[in-house]
């Protein structure tokens, strides 16, 4: 196994991605290719936003680097480990709520801690630690109906940082929350970030959301996805989203994604007209 | 029951003497507090569906359209309990040497009779939920036994519980056994499916949260898979409960020699339908306990669930 490592990579990189390409249903004839050819490289610390289209793939490369599905093509290693499945040092936050209903917010907090075998008092004072940096440690005895929506989202991220991740990859976290709640939770989450010292892979559809957040984005080719660009932001932090500058760049990556939609509609077309 | 539908009229007929308005307010005022207590309204709305059921049915009888020897009014059936129950003693009437006066009272007989039919459903369900809650999981946790079981499982879920009867028979004889086993194998089936159905319902985010934890197959299957599968399941044991009270009658019927089904082939046999339709009374009081008690075991074993009734009353 070991000679087709290739090598190529820094091991000291967060995430690295080789060639990574990802077909469902592949060798059937309903196959179709979500990912070509995706090189990468993500330093520890680094946050980078995966910007693209609807479909685009985006997700799915999140899902790879995090193990739960395995690339039909290429290689990923994280932190000179290759990936093969996933690992709590790869923590996956979810668009949807994906708290246990039937534990409380502690309980939830400190799964990945029972799965190892930690003791009651162990799990409950890491979960005390983690609520306590994402600002619910009154909600701890509570059940995740009991919470709101950003709430529960913020319980989420912290099971993902009671594991104590090197990695945070977030698919679309702040999708399914009003606009004042997302900005408060990009804050929060800027925040976080800077706490923990791990590297954040966030994707969303949301140019808003990418410049408040990135240090690179990484903008997606619709189908099959590819890199089209990596477009780093320089802007220093705390960021004033209305300055010039940030409007500038709003405005380059709008036109780099518009590229992408327009060409992505036309293939819907295209497939939706009868030859 | 039909003592419950007097007083509600003694109730408006007392009213009637005030003006409108007070009896209006007596009413909201009697509604509001029964709000307040709410298993006293649940109690009150269903002696009202019952009372309801029954007055309909006494209206017939009143109107001469029922004929009281085939379609006996509920005051039939139900005033000569006495009378009735001496029909449930089957369990010592076909002994030889015992007459018919022999043995407990009525009253014990109907309740010997009920406890050793609830018995045999409760046994049934136990067995056949426990067997076919571990099939389903197996048959999902290993690939293998997918393979050599599922074809075989879904090739005898149509069969009926009537078909089982001879083998019921033949396999266990008389008595309590071949009752269960009939309940067992009239559930087995269709519960394996319907676990196998709720295990792949189960949401992936839930699945792949666990895997990203660093959790194994068991763990998985023993944190995640049985708790989110569980309210589906306690929905499934209380829609089998109904099946297995009327399975339990037929296999009743011909193999054991006392039970609520000997009385129905009695009744039948001998042309008495206010004994059938005071044993179907029996039956429905003994199952709408059963489920009683399921639903709340459902509401305190199922914590976290909110009530979805709700969500649809507003509408």
């Amino acid at each position: 196994m070991s000679s087709e490592i290739a090598p190529h990579f820094s091991s000291k990189d967060a995430v690295v991605c080789r060639g990574v390409g990802k077909t469902w249903a592949a060798g059937t004839k309903r196959a179709h290719e979500a990912l070509r050819d995706i090189d990468l490289d993500i330093k520890p610390g680094e946050f980078v936003v995966f910007l693209g289209p609807s479909g685009c793939g985006k997700s799915t490369l999140l899902y790879l680097i995090a193990g739960l599905e395995d690339a039909t093509g290429g290689q990923i290693w994280s932190f000179s480990d290759k990936v093969e499945m996933p690992s709590p040092e790869r923590s996956l936050i979810f668009q949807e709520t994906s708290l246990f209903p039937w534990l409380t917010v502690w309980q939830n907090v400190s799964f990945g801690l029972a799965i190892r075998g930690a003791s009651q008092e162990e799990r409950r004072k890491v979960a005390a630690e983690a609520l306590q940096r994402v600002g619910l440690i009154a909600a701890m005895d509570k059940r995740p109906d009991e919470l709101s929506g950003g709430m529960r989202q913020r319980v989420a991220v912290a099971r993902a940082l009671a594991m104590r991740p090197k990695v945070l990859l977030m698919d679309e976290p702040f999708a399914a929350l009003d606009v004042q709640t997302r900005a408060r939770m990009q804050d929060f989450l800027l925040d976080v970030w800077r706490d923990s010292g791990a590297s954040v892979l966030f994707v969303t559809h949301h140019i808003d959301e990418a410049v408040a957040l990135a240090d690179r984005v990484v903008v997606f080719t619709s189908r099959p996805g590819r890199i089209k660009t990596i477009y780093p932001i320089d802007l220093p932090r705390p960021r004033n989203l209305f300055s010039r500058e940030a409007e500038t760049i709003r405005i380059q990556l709008t036109e780099l994604l518009r590229d992408e939609v327009d060409r992505a509609f036309a293939e819907q077309e295209a497939f939706a007209t009868p030859a | 029951m039909a003592v419950v539908t007097r007083d509600g009229e003694a109730g408006v007929a007392a009213g009637a003497s005030r003006p409108a308005a007070a009896t209006r307010l007596l009413g909201s005022r009697l509604f509001a507090s029964m709000a307040g207590l709410d298993w006293l309204a649940k109690v009150w709305w269903t002696c009202l569906s019952i009372s309801l059921f029954a007055g309909l049915w006494e209206l017939c009888w009143a109107m001469g359209w029922a004929d009281p020897k085939l379609l006996p009014p509920p005051h039939i059936f139900l005033g000569n309990i006495a009378e009735q129950g001496r029909f449930f003693n089957t369990a010592t009437r076909w002994q030889v040497g015992t007459s018919m006066t022999e043995g407990p009272s009525a009253f014990e007989s109907v309740l010997i009779t009920g406890a050793a039919t609830t018995a045999r459903v409760f046994a049934g369900l136990v067995i056949a939920s426990v067997l076919a809650i571990g099939v389903g999981v197996l048959v999902r946790y290993y690939r293998f036994f997918d393979r050599l079981v599922l074809p075989t499982i879904t090739l005898l879920s149509p069969v009926s519980p009537i078909a089982w009867l001879p083998v019921a028979i033949f396999l266990f004889g008389i008595g309590n056994a071949p009752a269960i086993f009939m309940v067992v194998v009239a559930l087995f089936f269709h519960m394996v499916l319907a676990t196998i159905n709720q295990i792949d319902t189960v949401k992936t985010n839930f699945i792949n949260v666990a895997r990203t934890m660093g959790a194994s197959k068991p763990q998985i299957y023993a944190r995640v898979i049985v708790p989110a599968i569980l309210p589906g399941m306690l929905q499934v044991l209380r829609m089998n409960l109904f099946g297995a009270w009327m399975v339990v009658l037929v296999a009743e019927s011909t193999g054991v020699g006392y039970g609520m089904g000997q009385v129905i082939m009695l009744a039948r046999n001998t042309f008495n339908p206010s004994l059938v339709f005071f044993t179907i009374a029996v039956i429905g009081v003994l199952g709408f306990a059963f489920d009683w008690l399921l639903r709340m075991a459902q509401r305190r074993i199922l914590y976290w669930l909110p009530d979805t009734a709700e969500r649809l009353r507003v509408l």
